[in-house]
């Protein structure tokens, strides 16, 4: 049979999302989407010696925005951040036995937004 | 679906809020019309004693139906298969059938996709098709109206009742505008039947579409009603049917099946309509308590067993599977629940922005509804509201 609705893996993580808030001074920020869209995330990690120690997340979207989210902070976390910088839309979706294909694209930008905030503490610290 | 599989049904009895999009078939309907699908076959076209038992249940069901809504006379009463058929026939079938009149098509803005997208089709095939804009109860602009229809316009189609926000259009003035017009009058009524009494006559309603689930019937089977005199082009042409207009063996059992629906809710709708609306006014005055929340469309005018809003933050299809964790079904118009992924036309048209109309959430009303359900609603929408919000990084809650 198809695939049909969410996986329980991504509906575990809406339900019970890991991670989530802000970090007072990050040593990175990191935001995606739009509300227009009906997607915005944000990404907040703390990082000693390019290690990512800490992460949070708050997310506006649908049920595969916040799983996505709560799915890339729990792969982030602890791994160096040349590490995390190769972490891919298609393995967040991979690690939450997968999305509907319509979400792919629109929900899945947790990815995106990690390495936004990746991308602002490499510039803070140059 | 969600909510079984995190096995929340085992904490909370389900509270069904989507009649709108689907409604149990009526026990005594199901009793009524079970026959039809096994020991009463017969084809209505076949003389022998079998097909006439077949034709009787299909006349016996057209006059039910045209009581029902107070047509002029069974014989105006069309079977088709759901109400998007029911649409696609009555704007297509009057376009065609009289394109010497104009080559002209008008609707609302907030019409159905099964109005909409026939208009679009033939818009593509080089008919003028104009959409009257609606203000921010939905209400269809009427001088506006009068102004876009020409003596080349030959259908305007403007539905009884929205769907998505409840709002109940001045259907017999619309009516009247499009007649002196001299001009031909259709009417989708899929979301307005089974919540209140439709009388096409008084109502000047030239062509009625629904469908036999919008009544508690089986599925596979709607109704369309021509005014006596209304010439349509059959959109499928056949065995010769329904008067030509709908060709294809009939289905009796849900045909059977609508025609009893019709006549157990015209007994009961005064009363089920009355009902509804006590828990409707309940469900907005406790809802409309949250912070940054708003009901969409208006607050009276509106369908009996509608009750609609815009929760500001946050978004939809979220608010959809956490009520679900509640084993609350409800309905939303965001973007992120439509295979279009584009956030609700009639929100949008009402004025709200793409932002706001992400938030949105339909509750529509019926018999599997009391209102000793309406306090464990508002605590679970509440509770949704406020998770959502902590987890929205456009919400300081």
């Amino acid at each position: 049979m198809a695939n049909v609705g969410y996986s329980k893996k991504v509906m575990k993580h809406f339900t019970d999302p890991k991670n989530v808030g802000v970090i007072e001074n990050p040593d990175g920020y990191g935001k995606v989407g739009n509300p227009v869209c009906g997607d915005l995330m944000e990404i907040y990690i703390k990082i000693k010696d390019d290690i990512i120690t800490d992460i949070k997340f708050k997310t506006f979207g649908c049920g595969s925005a916040i799983a996505t989210s709560s799915m890339i902070t729990e792969l982030a976390k602890g791994k160096h951040i040349d590490e995390a910088l190769k972490i891919t839309r298609n393995d967040v979706a991979n690690e939450l036995d997968g999305l509907p294909p319509q979400k792919m694209h629109c929900s899945n930008l947790a990815a995106d937004a990690l390495q936004e905030a990746i991308k602002d503490y490499k510039k803070k610290k140059n | 679906m969600q909510g079984r599989q995190c096995g929340f049904d085992m904490k909370y009895k389900q509270i069904y809020l989507d009649h709108a999009s689907s409604k149990p078939i009526h026990e005594e309907v199901l009793k009524f019309a079970k026959p039809y699908l096994n020991n009463k076959f017969g084809n209505p076209s076949s003389l022998y004693n079998l097909g006439l038992e077949s034709k009787s249940a299909l006349e016996n069901a057209r006059d039910k139906i045209s009581d029902f809504i107070n047509a002029e006379n069974s014989k105006n009463i069309i079977f088709t298969d759901s109400a998007t058929e029911s649409n696609n026939i009555a704007i297509r079938g009057t376009a065609m059938r009289n394109i010497n009149d104009g080559k002209e098509i008008i609707s609302s803005s907030i019409e159905h996709m099964s109005v909409i997208n026939p208009m679009k089709d033939l818009q593509k095939n080089g008919w003028a098709y104009n959409q009257a804009p609606v203000d921010k109860y939905g209400f269809v602009d009427l001088d506006k109206l009068n102004k876009i229809i020409s003596n080349k316009t030959v259908v305007t189609s403007i539905m009884y009742a929205n769907n998505e926000i409840g709002t109940i259009q001045p259907i017999k003035e619309i009516g009247e505008i499009v007649h002196n017009k001299g001009k031909y009058f259709h009417v989708d009524a899929s979301a307005a039947i089974g919540y209140m009494p439709i009388d096409v006559q008084k109502n000047n309603i030239d062509l009625l579409s629904f469908s036999s689930n919008d009544i508690y019937g089986p599925r596979g089977a709607g109704l369309l009603y021509v005014k006596p005199g209304l010439k349509l082009q059959s959109i499928m042409p056949g065995g010769g049917q329904e008067r030509g207009i709908k060709s294809g063996t009939e289905n009796i059992f849900s045909i059977a099946g609508m025609g009893e629906a019709a006549k157990i809710m015209k007994n009961e709708i005064k009363n089920e309509s009355d009902r509804l609306i006590k828990i409707r006014d309940k469900l907005i005055k406790e809802i409309s308590k949250i912070d940054r929340t708003y009901l969409t469309g208006h607050p009276k005018k509106r369908l009996s067993g509608h009750a609609s809003f815009i929760f500001n933050n946050i978004e939809g299809e979220s608010i959809l599977l956490n009520m679900d964790m509640y084993n609350i079904q409800i309905a939303t118009g965001s973007a992120c629940s439509h295979k279009t992924l584009e956030p609700s036309h009639v929100l949008l048209e009402i004025g709200l922005k793409h932002e706001e109309a992400h938030g949105s959430m339909v509750m529509t009303l019926g018999k599997l509804n009391n209102i000793d359900q309406v306090p464990l609603i508002v605590k679970a929408v509440n509770e949704t509201v406020e998770r959502l919000r902590k987890l929205s990084p456009l919400s300081n809650n």
